[in-house]
């Protein structure tokens, strides 16, 4: 490009960083004060440099006093749980979906097209009394339960790539006499791993960043998972800003560090999303 | 011979196992509820007695002539706002990462960074910012001296929907941004030279050549955006509770408080089927214009 372009580049980089800044802001003042002490906190203004960079205090002890530990245990348990068994069941339903032909298939389809529409917080008056008549309530397979089925648009990303493996790969493995099970097993689930992989990172920043679902179904204290913790120890502390800043940050980090490790996955997803 | 038939009874072993339980799952947690959803409308419930009496239509009768259920809508009507502003700002921001820059993927990753934070962490989060006495927003006007703007942002009616539809912005315009950056990726380099080659400068080629081509998106996006203003629930719920007296109410916030707080389930789920009618009509037409391009 000739350098009468240089200007305009320079305009871009300038808008551009505006709008970082406008991103950062509120970040960067919770990293101020979560570094000061209660007293400095109240003496200092907000915009002050901590005096100490290293006072890592708030976050030792709001790890105990918010239960941080065990909120992050639960949140762990039920992503693993419900992210194992949603591969497992979104690659067997696109698996039958795609290389086989029935009479219900198109119904299958249907019905998971057709409870897309329905956003779910409105149903979960009624989900609500299901979760209750199978003794789910306040357990930690209720979320876990809620977060295991598959959906369009996880079954949509795994047919994309399904159509993708050529079917002689099966035709091959049938004339040495595998099994059809054994196809989805050793070719099917294997070369299915790219997707497995988009689908794994969204469905775990999904399950790290579901509050109504906790909120609603697993109340009792020794439940809270990173999002309730975070909602009780507000409503008991909510004037110790100093904790809190820490508290929200400890919340708000370990997904952030997942995004930046795996961007590649999360906006493979989005595009697959933005093409339904 | 034998070989055929077994797979062919291996494959209807195979449909019906590896449907089994997700249909299952699907039918409990999904269809079911829905279906509830719907006999729940035409009762008077609390939630918890055994006995549920038919209320006929009454339900929906109450939903569209109590004028405070009507009154949250113009509070979603708010979101839709910024909701149309974030639209246009994730566009811009879209067309200028599209161009050759320098840091580019770092760019996005940061803008898009929002969109994948905890929600009640960002909510929380924002409240420091916009808290009256030691928010860093008020903190910051006091210091320019402009403590007549310092306002008590969550407590005043007039505002508070702007400002939690300002932190909506926040957290989903990068959203916006890539959905619309990957659809200017698929805009063929050709046509664009070609309307350079013609004279157009780079204004004329955004506005007459790449815009015309991502139209679909563009509607996409703002149906997304309509339908996402409608469902509000999340900031409101944490950060206000619809508060200061329902002045932050939104359509569903309102919901949820029938049926969990006021213990109306009835009531309740009529104006979910309510949103789910309008959420449906909304698709539509968003479907009919859709075609309305490919003809």
């Amino acid at each position: 490009m000739s350098r009468r372009f240089q200007p305009l580049s320079l305009l871009k980089h300038a808008i551009l960083w505006v709008a970082v800044a406008v991103i950062v802001f509120p970040p960067y003042i919770l990293v101020l004060n979560a570094l000061k002490s209660k007293q400095e906190f109240a003496q200092t203004s907000v915009f002050k440099l901590p005096e100490n960079l290293f006072n890592f205090d708030n976050f030792v002890s709001v790890v105990g006093r918010a239960h941080l530990d065990r909120a992050y245990r639960n949140t762990l348990i039920i992503i693993v749980v419900a992210v194992i068994g949603n591969v497992a069941l979104g690659t067997m339903v696109a698996y039958i979906l795609g290389r086989f032909d029935f009479k219900l298939k198109k119904a299958v389809m249907g019905a998971y097209i057709a409870v897309s529409f329905v956003p779910t917080i409105t149903t979960q008056v009624a989900t609500f009394t299901v979760i209750h008549h199978l003794h789910l309530y306040n357990t930690l397979w209720a979320s876990i339960v809620l977060h295991l089925g598959t959906n369009v648009l996880q079954i949509f990303i795994y047919l994309q790539f399904l159509h993708n493996i050529p079917k002689e790969l099966d035709e091959a493995a049938m004339m040495e006499g595998a099994s059809l099970f054994r196809i989805y097993r050793t070719i099917i689930f294997p070369l299915l791993t790219p997707a497995t992989a988009t689908i794994v990172i969204i469905k775990t920043i999904d399950i790290y960043n579901d509050m109504f679902i906790p909120y609603l179904y697993m109340p009792s204290q020794k439940l809270t998972v990173v999002s309730t913790s975070l909602m009780n120890f507000s409503s008991e502390r909510s004037t110790e800003w100093e904790m809190m800043s820490a508290a929200i940050l400890l919340i708000m980090v370990p997904i952030v560090l997942v995004y930046l490790f795996f961007q590649k996955y999360v906006f493979a997803g989005i595009a697959s999303g933005a093409v339904k | 011979m034998i070989n055929n038939l077994s797979y062919g009874l291996q494959k209807r072993i195979l449909i019906i196992l590896f449907l089994l339980v997700p249909l299952a799952l699907l039918a409990v947690f999904a269809l079911y509820p829905a279906v509830y959803l719907v006999y729940l409308s035409f009762m008077t419930w609390d939630g918890f007695s055994p006995e549920k009496t038919w209320a006929g239509l009454s339900n929906y009768k109450e939903v569209f002539s109590n004028k405070e259920i009507w009154q949250t809508f113009l509070h979603n009507l708010v979101y839709l706002l910024w909701g149309i502003i974030q639209n246009a700002l994730g566009l811009c921001f879209a067309l200028l990462l599209n161009s050759r820059l320098r840091g580019r993927n770092a760019y996005r990753v940061m803008l898009f960074m929002p969109y994948i934070m905890n929600g009640v962490a960002v909510a929380y989060m924002f409240n420091y910012v916009f808290n009256s006495e030691y928010g860093s927003l008020n903190t910051m006007l006091r210091s320019l001296g402009l403590d007549s703007l310092a306002i008590s942002w969550f407590g005043s009616p007039g505002a508070v929907n702007h400002v939690l539809g300002f932190i909506t912005l926040w957290k989903f315009m990068g959203l916006n941004m890539v959905i619309y950056l990957a659809a200017l990726q698929s805009v063929s380099s050709e046509i664009v030279e070609a309307s350079r080659i013609d004279g157009a400068n780079r204004w004329q080629t955004i506005i007459h050549v790449i815009l015309p081509n991502i139209t679909k998106v563009i509607e996409l996006n703002l149906f997304l955006t309509i339908i996402g203003t409608l469902e509000i629930f999340d900031l409101p719920f944490i950060l206000t509770k619809g508060g200061p007296l329902g002045a932050s109410d939104t359509f569903l916030t309102k919901t949820v408080d029938t049926a969990f707080h006021f213990n109306n389930f009835g009531m309740a789920s009529a104006m979910s089927l309510t949103l789910i009618a309008a959420v449906i009509v909304i698709l539509s037409i968003q479907r009919m214009v859709t075609r309305r391009w490919g003809n």
